[in-house]
């Protein structure tokens, strides 16, 4: 366990003093980030300024309570500075507005939606009906700001109607109400819940403060920048593994009493912590020099740790895949740009195709952007719950990949 | 007299080289033994054989009674290697780095500290301790090289070519060294194509060739395989063909053998003041024309081309 750690810690420092991986490990996301902030304003005027006034077309067909809520939430006075709210008759008209480049995004709350998540009494659970979210695609930030606002309500959503549906089984089980009634229970727990849904997106606004009353465009710029770099340096930590085969050190390790496995692991802890250390410098510094408000701490960095895992992941099976230290370094900055453009580093995801989106998932980019973006909102550990997961198990399985072609070939040739 | 290392018919191929054919020796505690051979002889194949970096294809060695096959950690903690190659971090000072090798060793603390100040006035180093190896020259990389291989105190340490390419005042420092550490009672096993650095260095040489051992022994006894001989240079000028002369001299009676490379003829002869003229009225005989002579007493470079009709040098 020892040497695995000082393996670690030997290439952290190596990575840290190879002067052009630094440039593109930390200076080359901040002057991306800069530049991005700039473009779309971020610098000018007030410092804080950020997105604002979004304009957001609302149509509401809903007859319940929970179409409402959500309409109350996107014209809620915590909102006020960040989003300007304007009600539209018919899909049509707001598909319009939004083709027009009068709204960011429109957001088109069905009919039925209320009835789809808690069926009335009586009623058979409907069919789930889905709110569409119609984006300006010239408005990437802005329209991704809102759908962010929605998906957090929707989420919350959610987690009221599997707890109200939960308490009113359990309350059946434990024969407090006849079966009959329990229907009857339901519907009033969801009333309430609807109620309800409202209040922690407002709560949520005021405790994340200021900053996420006006989503700051940055929160979405920098971990974009943050996380195509970290490709650069999981690449980079893999083509090490190479350099020191091509060098002698690692044959040299192979001659010492350190066993095969504790040289790997040493490897992987080492390109793991190049990549935690690049992010936890990235997230202090703009936060310290951008005012830039990251979120829950607990929550961002058992996101840097998920999304440095799937990463790492990743720079290893590129590193199982190539020959030599230069294949690892062409085939690093192709992914890192494909995932770059895939991950939407550039360009908001939600503006490309759905297949476009699909196969993003593969990507720790992708991943990672939806957890800072959840985050940044106010978000907690709850909502990047998936995101980590996804990451996760998406460094496990790269890792067993490049395990088994590493073993194939072994780790020298002899 | 007992073995630390006895390599038993160790033989390695790569797909179809034959780097190694079929090699066994032993080395005894407190010796040191040289591989003496050209360049592609199998030399540093051997050495990774031993030090257990790759797997014999046949045959097995022991090295302090452990198997390099069956138990190749307990053989690790017993040996050091300075492989021919630099196998170093450039971006890392001397001192990361032999702090670095120790930790792989299992040194830790106020020990790996000493001990890592002791190697560095050994290597003399002391001075530059904290600067970074890839600002050093080749002949200060090389000792650093073999800094880390004997941090621990080995009891066997595999020197693999230590003097490759670097300046006289380097390499006489090395050899000392060497001599150091063997005083002090490290076994050494080193291997180089230099046959000075063979003979003043080794207790006993093997001479390898085409992956085989074709000679072993003290040096008085391989000399002696040469039967006292000595061995005349004949060097010829540029626009002399070497082969021709060589070609001559072969039927000079006393001439035990003759090879020719590039501008220079060597013959084996039973005594070099009786042969002389022999040889140069031969060579004008044939018009050929000889610049200058060397004799050498019996040495490894005359074993060596005694055994295959080839210089040692490449
Ligand atoms: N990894 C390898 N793959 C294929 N052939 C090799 C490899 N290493 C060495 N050889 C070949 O094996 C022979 C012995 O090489 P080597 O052991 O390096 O000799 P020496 O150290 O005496 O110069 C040479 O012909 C060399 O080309
Ligand atoms: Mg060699």
């Amino acid at each position: 366990m020892r040497k695995i750690l000082l393996i670690g810690f030997k290439d952290v420092t190596l990575a840290f003093r190879d002067r052009a991986a630094l440039i593109l490990m930390l200076a080359a996301p901040f002057v991306l980030t800069l530049g991005l902030g700039m473009v779309t304003g971020r610098f000018s005027g007030n410092s804080t300024s950020g997105v604002s006034d979004i304009p957001v077309v609302v149509v509401n067909q809903d007859a319940g309570d929970l179409g409402q809520a959500l309409v109350d939430v996107l014209n809620s006075a915590d909102l006020a500075d960040l989003l300007a709210p304007t009600a539209a008759g018919d899909s049509a008209a707001a598909r319009q507005a939004v083709d027009a480049d009068e709204a960011a995004i429109a957001v088109i709350i069905p009919a039925g939606f209320t009835d789809s998540i808690i069926p009335p009494q009586g009623a058979a659970a409907a069919d789930a009906v889905q709110i569409e979210l119609y984006v300006n695609p010239t408005r990437p930030t802005s329209a991704g700001v809102v759908q962010a606002v929605v998906d957090e309500y929707l989420s919350r959503v959610e987690v009221g109607r599997v707890a109200g549906t939960v308490a009113v089984t359990q309350l059946v089980a434990s024969g407090r109400i006849a079966p009959q009634a329990a229907a009857a229970a339901g519907q009033e727990l969801g009333q309430r819940q609807a109620a309800e849904a409202a209040a922690p997106i407002r709560l949520q606004a005021s405790t994340a403060g200021q900053a996420a009353q006006r989503f700051d465009v940055l929160a979405y710029l920098a971990p974009g920048m943050a996380l195509m770099f970290l490709m650069y340096t999981v690449a980079n930590g893999g083509r090490s593994l190479l350099t020191e085969r091509a060098q002698g050190t690692l044959p040299r390790l192979l001659v010492s009493p350190t066993a095969t496995a504790q040289v790997l692991a040493g490897k992987v802890f080492g390109i793991f912590l190049t990549g935690v250390a690049q992010m936890t410098i990235l997230i202090a510094g703009s936060t310290l020099l951008f005012n830039l408000q990251w979120g829950d701490p607990l929550a961002v960095a058992a996101l840097v740790g998920a999304a440095v895992v799937g990463a790492t992941g990743w720079g290893l099976l590129i590193t199982a895949i190539a020959k030599s230290p230069s294949q690892v370094s062409s085939l690093g900055s192709a992914i890192m740009l494909t995932f770059g453009i895939l991950g939407g580093s550039f360009i908001s995801l939600s503006t490309l195709p759905a297949w476009v989106q699909a196969i993003s998932k593969i990507t720790p980019n992708a991943w990672g952007l939806e957890g800072f973006t959840a985050l940044a909102l106010g978000g907690g550990l709850p909502e990047v719950a998936l995101p980590i997961a996804a990451l996760l198990v998406m460094g496990a399985v790269l890792f067993g990949a490049a395990v088994l072609l590493f073993n194939r070939q072994g780790l020298v040739q002899r | 007299m007992t073995a630390i290392l006895e390599a038993q018919n160790l033989v390695k191929h790569y797909g179809d080289v034959r780097a190694v054919t079929g090699i066994s020796f032993s080395i005894a505690a407190g010796e040191i033994f040289s591989l003496l051979g050209p360049n592609g002889a199998g030399k540093s194949t051997t050495i990774a054989m031993l030090s257990t970096l790759y797997a014999p294809t046949s045959g097995d060695a022991l090295i302090g009674g452990h198997s390099v096959t069956r138990a190749p950690m307990q053989v690790r903690g017993l040996i050091g290697v300075v492989p021919q190659d630099l196998a170093l971090y450039e971006d890392l000072t001397a001192r990361e780095n032999l702090t670095f090798w120790g930790q792989m060793y299992g040194m830790a603390g106020g020990a790996l500290k000493r001990r890592s100040d002791e190697v560095l006035a050994q290597i003399g180093l002391t001075d530059k301790a904290n600067k970074p190896v890839k600002t050093f020259s080749g002949g200060m990389k090389r000792r650093v090289n073999i800094g880390v291989g004997l941090l621990h105190k080995p009891q066997l340490l595999f020197m693999d070519e230590p003097t490759v390419g670097i300046d006289p005042q380097s390499r006489r420092a090395i050899l000392d060294m060497v001599k150091d550490l063997n005083r002090q009672g490290m076994s050494v096993l080193y291997t180089t194509h230099y046959m000075e650095e063979a003979a003043e260095l080794s207790d006993r040489v093997g001479i390898i060739d085409h992956g085989q051992l074709i000679a072993l022994g003290t040096q008085a006894e391989l000399t002696q395989q040469v039967g006292g001989h000595d061995t005349l240079r004949l060097h010829v000028g540029e626009d002399q063909n070497a082969e021709r002369l060589a070609e001559a001299l072969r039927g000079l009676p006393g001439v035990i053998q003759a090879s020719a490379t590039d501008h220079e003829v060597a013959v084996i002869v039973p005594e070099a003041a009786d042969a002389l003229a022999p040889i140069v009225a031969k060579a004008g005989e044939a018009g050929l024309k000889i610049k200058s002579v060397d004799i050498e007493e019996p040495n490894l470079e005359a074993v060596f081309l005694h055994l295959t009709g080839r210089a040692l040098r490449d």
